[in-house]
């Protein structure tokens, strides 16, 4: 059932595979928020190894470029600029008997759960192919997809993504608008100054 | 992976070798040239304005760089009390490796065969390609950022907060123009991209994506690959009279010097990029004898052209304030960028659909601009009327009478107002006859 992996690929996957659990560990167990966000990029990155060798050339570029690139930089936006404490402060006290066994019962659910669909084709449908389809590119392929048979729900995800853009600057605006001027941000206040000499 | 002949059998031990091979060349070439750029920018800009420069350390100064790196080399390694070490430690190489990742998909020339193997003269040309740089761009924000932060200490945070908003507001600008090219290419490739500009016009003019796609992209590429860069007039990261030192201010020693090769590798890395993507790359003339030689040698020249571009606006612009630079960014190069590709995507289909698209981005031109002239003059009146805790109409009839027209901001109006003694008037007039 399983196809012989060549060695170059079975290195390339134990590598990434190894990155990205170390990197999923440490996001976990690290203390400091910066450093757990910097393990979080470690493990997208290792995914995105393992999507060039499956031949997932523009998803890799992706997965780098919207989660590594643009969602943890702006975790770390927020933890820089909140001012997050350099170490955990806050500790459950009710730190009860019954949490490792239950987290045991469940990853061992989860483990049984993931072979079962790694070794048999009822759950997922066939084995995906390690090739582009049919010799097309990547992009052709998704966007062929996107554009004909999933149209309308790419448009709609589009149109969700823009109200929510304009949903964000709407909030952001009004109670700009509604609050007194001492309250505007302090750039502003420093360019007004400037401008006033 | 790739079109790579090389790549494309069976991956032997000898194909794995020369890999390696390819990486180490690039890398130490890379080196070499930043070096030289390095004593480049310094003698150009020492000849733009009236000095000498470098010239004690080998023929013209051309050594300094090496003695510089020396000198660094052996000073004193800080690493600051209140720092978070192992980030501090971390980002001078996240700074660098990006950079050099991205030269790695430039096409230097055609094919050569080395011991019986056929390879591209480039270090990897993986389907995706061009898709590295973005990547690439949005991991380098991560060096400045984790830089700042993990000094420990306000001027080099403050420095970093503001290079990663500018890195990340001119990235979707930068973006937007490479689509333009994949656009046109149909492929993401840069070995495409360079193979779909060779020919020409009626024989004469080069068939190069500058002229393709209209000037307009290049433009917004190279504007925003300037702000990507933190390279002047765009280097608020480093305004020594703001910012100390910017976000490297605590750096000393080799860590410096690693941020210091970073920004010049960079440099030649995004000249070469831009040659890549609109200038044909190492496409030129080719006379019969020396049939590899001159597709690096074009490349080369191309290369130097831009690197001196960089230099020339280093000396001759003032650093831009920051509230234009992202004005710029936002208000003009991403509405561009966007209107741009919607004419180019027309053009693809018919003339009458690229010259509709024209007009329709003209259209939207206009609009936008209005847009953003009646959102400021509404925001600086309530802005005033916040000020004066009065309504936006009374605001803007007492700054009528008061003769003030010229709106910056509404800190100057309240200043000016209360100096006057006046908090507010109810006199009337036409709020919108007079700005």
């Amino acid at each position: 059932m399983f196809a012989a992996i060549s060695a170059p690929d079975f290195f390339t996957f134990a590598a990434a595979a190894i990155a990205a659990v170390a990197g999923a560990i440490g996001v976990v167990t690290l203390r400091h928020p910066v450093h757990a966000a910097l393990m979080l990029v470690m493990t997208f990155f290792a995914i995105a190894v393992l999507f060039v060798e499956q031949g997932a050339q523009f998803l890799a570029a992706v997965q780098v470029i919207v989660y590594a690139g643009a969602i943890v930089v702006l975790f770390l936006f927020v933890i820089m600029l909140l001012g997050v404490d350099k170490k955990e402060t806050v500790f459950p006290k009710d730190s009860v008997s019954w949490k490792l066994p239950a987290g045991l019962v469940l990853s061992i659910a989860i483990l049984v759960e993931l072979s079962i669909l790694a070794k048999g084709v009822w759950a997922t449908g066939a084995h995906s192919v390690t090739a582009a389809p049919n010799g097309h590119s990547n992009v052709g392929v998704l966007a062929r997809a996107v554009f004909t048979t999933y149209l309308l729900p790419f448009e709609a995800t589009s149109v969700l993504l823009v109200i929510a853009v304009l949903g964000a600057v709407v909030l952001a605006r009004v109670s700009k608008i509604q609050e007194d001027i001492s309250s505007e941000s302090a750039l502003e206040d420093e360019m007004g100054e400037v401008n006033a000499r | 992976m790739g079109a790579d002949p090389l790549l494309l059998g069976k991956i032997s031990l000898g194909v794995l070798v020369l890999v390696v091979v390819k990486v180490v060349v690039a890398f130490a070439v890379l080196l070499v040239t930043v070096m030289l750029m390095i004593w480049f920018e310094r003698k150009v800009i020492s000849d733009m304005q009236n000095r000498i420069g470098p010239n004690r350390a080998g023929p013209f100064g051309l050594l300094q760089s090496l003695a510089d790196g020396i000198k660094l080399f052996f000073k004193e390694d800080l690493v600051p009390d209140r720092s978070d070490s192992f980030v501090f430690k971390l980002a001078p190489y996240l700074a660098m490796v990006p950079a050099f990742v991205t030269f790695t998909i430039v096409p230097i020339g055609g094919y050569i065969k080395v011991f019986g193997y056929s390879t591209e003269l480039q270090v990897a040309d993986p389907p995706m390609g061009i898709l590295l740089l973005l990547a690439m761009s949005s991991i380098s924000v991560y060096g400045v950022m984790l830089a700042g932060w993990s000094s420990g200490s306000k001027y080099p945070l403050l420095g970093s907060v503001r290079a990663s908003a500018q890195m990340i507001s001119y990235e979707a600008a930068m973006g937007l123009s490479i689509v333009a090219v994949v656009l046109v290419t149909g492929s993401l490739s840069t070995r495409d991209m360079v193979l779909s500009q060779q020919g020409s016009f009626f024989g004469v003019i080069p068939h190069w994506n500058i002229l393709r796609l209209g000037v307009i992209p290049f433009v917004i590429f190279l504007i925003a690959i300037t702000a990507e860069l933190n390279r002047p007039p765009f280097d608020l990261v480093e305004a020594e009279q703001e910012l100390v030192g910017g976000f490297n201010t605590e750096y000393s020693s080799i860590r410096f010097a690693l941020f210091y090769l970073a920004e010049f590798m960079n440099t030649v890395t995004m000249s070469a990029i831009i040659v890549t993507l609109f200038f044909g790359g190492p496409d030129g003339p080719d006379p019969a004898p020396l049939h590899w030689l001159w597709p690096i040698l074009w490349f080369v020249i191309k290369t130097g052209v831009f690197a001196f571009i960089y230099v020339w606006l280093r000396a001759a612009l003032p650093r831009l304030r920051y509230d234009r630079l992202m004005d710029l960014g936002w208000k003009v190069l991403i509405p561009l960028s966007l209107g741009w590709l919607l004419v180019i995507a027309g053009m693809q289909i018919s003339k009458v659909a690229g010259f509709s698209m024209l007009a329709a981005l003209i259209v939207g031109a206009g609009l936008l601009y209005r847009a953003m002239a009646v959102g400021q003059r509404s925001n600086a009146t309530n802005a005033m009327s916040a000020s004066l805790k009065v309504a936006p109409k009374d605001a803007l009839d007492s700054r009528a009478k008061f003769g003030d027209t010229h709106v910056v901001s509404g800190k100057r109006v309240v200043t000016r107002i209360s100096a006057e003694g006046v908090v507010s008037s109810k006199s009337g007039g036409d709020p919108d006859g007079r700005t």
